[in-house]
């Protein structure tokens, strides 16, 4: 297996981009990584595309042809596949640019990351989000998104005690964060007091304990890692790669409370990398809702198990912390994208390794990580990343 | 809107909650799978249609007050996840009670409610939502 390497990044600025369609957000995202990567188009020998679900948000299948197409590249006939794992779409993807690269096949793979939500109503696009649960026996006996995690929470609450505070304090801490990133939809800071009083969506989660809809699009150019230094003087190798799948309905679980296939995921990849979690200095999790980030510090190795709350509580997942998380603003103030959001939690790790992170960024940051999340949990990816 | 067959074809599981039992561990099942995920091909021919009991405590739940369009007419509503007797965990609506009278390990046992019409013109579904009983088999208020 060869050593990949991260060449180039970019992304766009996410939020409601009422003036943006899918296919500019993509192009752009993908220009700013093959510039910063000083490739030029015919060096690009495949592309992958995550994205959830192009075909219910915008009525377009086959978007990993558009993407080529519209970048110009299609004219070469590359491979250009499209990647769907729900919200792990850009995570999936990620890892099949490193697959193809590590295994030989490619030497220079682009990994884009798009999703466009706001052409449709509020309602529609939570229906839409909703199918990544099980439609037949979760969501139509009236589950919705929020509320399958609202599950979670209420019973992380019963079992570990957290708190309701503590959940807060996760949206407290991603707004500050977020506040710090210029590409970021949500750029304000926030107290408790704001989420403990905005509108309950699945109780005990309100409103703030939510990521928005998002336009946005990210992209990552990987190249073998002995090539890398021809591209830049600053690569960043893919030290780990780790994916699993869990039971799609949440019911299913062993333990609602614990995400097996982040487990799974976690373990694989520290086990490739050979790092453990202290290694670890900034990591960007998958907090759709606040609860999920709770349970993402525990079940990647950070906190012990009903340990989250308390640790988010006491700041060690902010700067000066333990583990940095969600630098970007995480899902929740960066904006959720949703096949967007894999990738673009690579190019924030990569910002931080590479150290030009500016206001956000982490002190000597050597290793970094990525959890990417499918449904509600069914899938799961961990990535490493590490300063060279 | 999809086509009546995509509802109708779950209709013994949707209101008699048929589940599924595996033969070859003992392990029950539901919603019915089509192979014993323990057991893999050697539950295949080993596995029957077993209609649960409906009876079960709760393991979780919410009240959903941002939901979807089919249930807004009756927002918000409650949504649990409830461990029936059989050992099997089910996602449902708790209906005739409110939520300050659940909490975790309240019982509960499955009723056939409507959960959602196509439009005024269109199919109604049907399924199981669960009401909160005493262990004597009453409801709570119901003296």
């Amino acid at each position: 297996m060869r050593r990949v390497a991260v060449i180039g990044v970019g992304i766009t600025e996410f939020g409601e981009l009422w003036d943006s369609s899918f296919r500019k957000l993509g192009i752009g995202a993908g220009m700013s990584a093959v510039s910063d990567a000083k490739i030029s188009a015919d060096q690009i020998e495949a592309l992958f595309v995550g994205n959830m679900s192009a075909g219910r948000f915008i009525r377009q299948e086959h978007v990993a042809a558009l993407i080529a197409d519209y970048s110009g590249i299609a004219r070469d006939h590359i491979p250009a596949t499209r990647v769907e794992a729900a919200g792990a779409s850009g995570g999936i993807a990620l890892r099949q640019g490193f697959m193809a690269v590590a295994s030989g096949l490619h030497d220079i793979v682009v990994v884009g990351g798009a999703e466009k939500m706001t052409d449709v109503s509020d309602i529609e696009s939570s229906m839409i989000q909703s199918s990544a649960a099980d439609q037949e026996w979760e969501t139509e006996l009236g589950a919705t998104f929020p509320g399958l995690h609202a599950l979670m929470a209420t019973r992380h609450m019963h079992d570990y005690g957290t708190t309701r505070e503590q959940l807060a304090d996760v949206a407290v801490k991603n707004h500050r964060h977020g506040a710090l990133n210029p590409k970021a939809q949500f750029r304000r800071e926030i107290n408790r007091d704001v989420v403990l009083r905005s509108p309950m969506v699945a109780s005990p989660l309100r409103i703030f304990d939510c990521a928005p809809s998002s336009d946005g699009a990210a992209t990552v150019v990987l190249c073998p890692l002995d090539m890398a230094k021809e591209f830049t003087d600053s690569p960043v190798e893919i030290v780990g790669s780790g994916q699993a799948s869990d039971s799609l309905g949440l019911h299913h679980r062993k333990d609602i409370c614990t995400m097996g296939a982040t487990r799974a995921a976690t373990e694989r990849a520290f086990k490739m990398a050979g790092l453990s979690q202290k290694d670890v200095d900034v990591a960007e999790v998958h907090d759709n809702f606040t609860i999920s980030e709770i349970i993402a510090i525990e079940d990647l190795g950070f906190f012990p198990k009903g340990e989250g709350g308390k640790a988010t509580e006491e700041g060690l997942t902010s700067f000066d912390g333990d583990v940095v998380v969600n630098t970007s603003g995480g899902l929740k103030a960066r904006g959720d994208p949703i096949g967007a959001t894999g990738v673009a939690q690579a190019v924030e790790i990569v910002s931080q390794l590479r150290g030009t992170a500016d206001k956000r960024q982490v002190k000597d940051a050597e290793v970094g990580l990525t959890q990417n999340i499918g449904g509600t949990g069914a899938t799961a990816v961990v990535h490493l990343f590490r300063r060279v | 809107m999809a086509t009546a067959p995509r509802f109708w074809r779950e209709n013994p599981s949707r209101y008699n909650m048929v589940g599924f039992k595996c033969n070859s561990c003992g392990k029950f099942y539901f919603p019915p799978r089509i192979i014993c995920p323990l057991c893999h091909r050697k539950s295949v021919g080993k596995t029957e249609p077993v209609k649960m009991k409906g009876t079960g405590a709760i393991f979780s739940f919410t009240e959903i007050h941002e939901g979807m369009d089919e249930h807004n007419v009756q927002k918000p509503y409650i949504v649990a996840m409830v461990e029936l007797d059989e050992g099997v965990k089910v996602t449902g609506q708790v209906i005739d009670c409110d939520v300050c009278d659940l909490s975790i390990g309240t019982r509960v046992r499955a009723t056939l409610r409507k959960l959602s019409e196509e439009g005024s013109a269109g199919v109604i579904h049907y399924g199981y939502k669960f009401v909160p009983v005493r262990e004597n088999g009453e409801r709570p208020g119901d003296e």
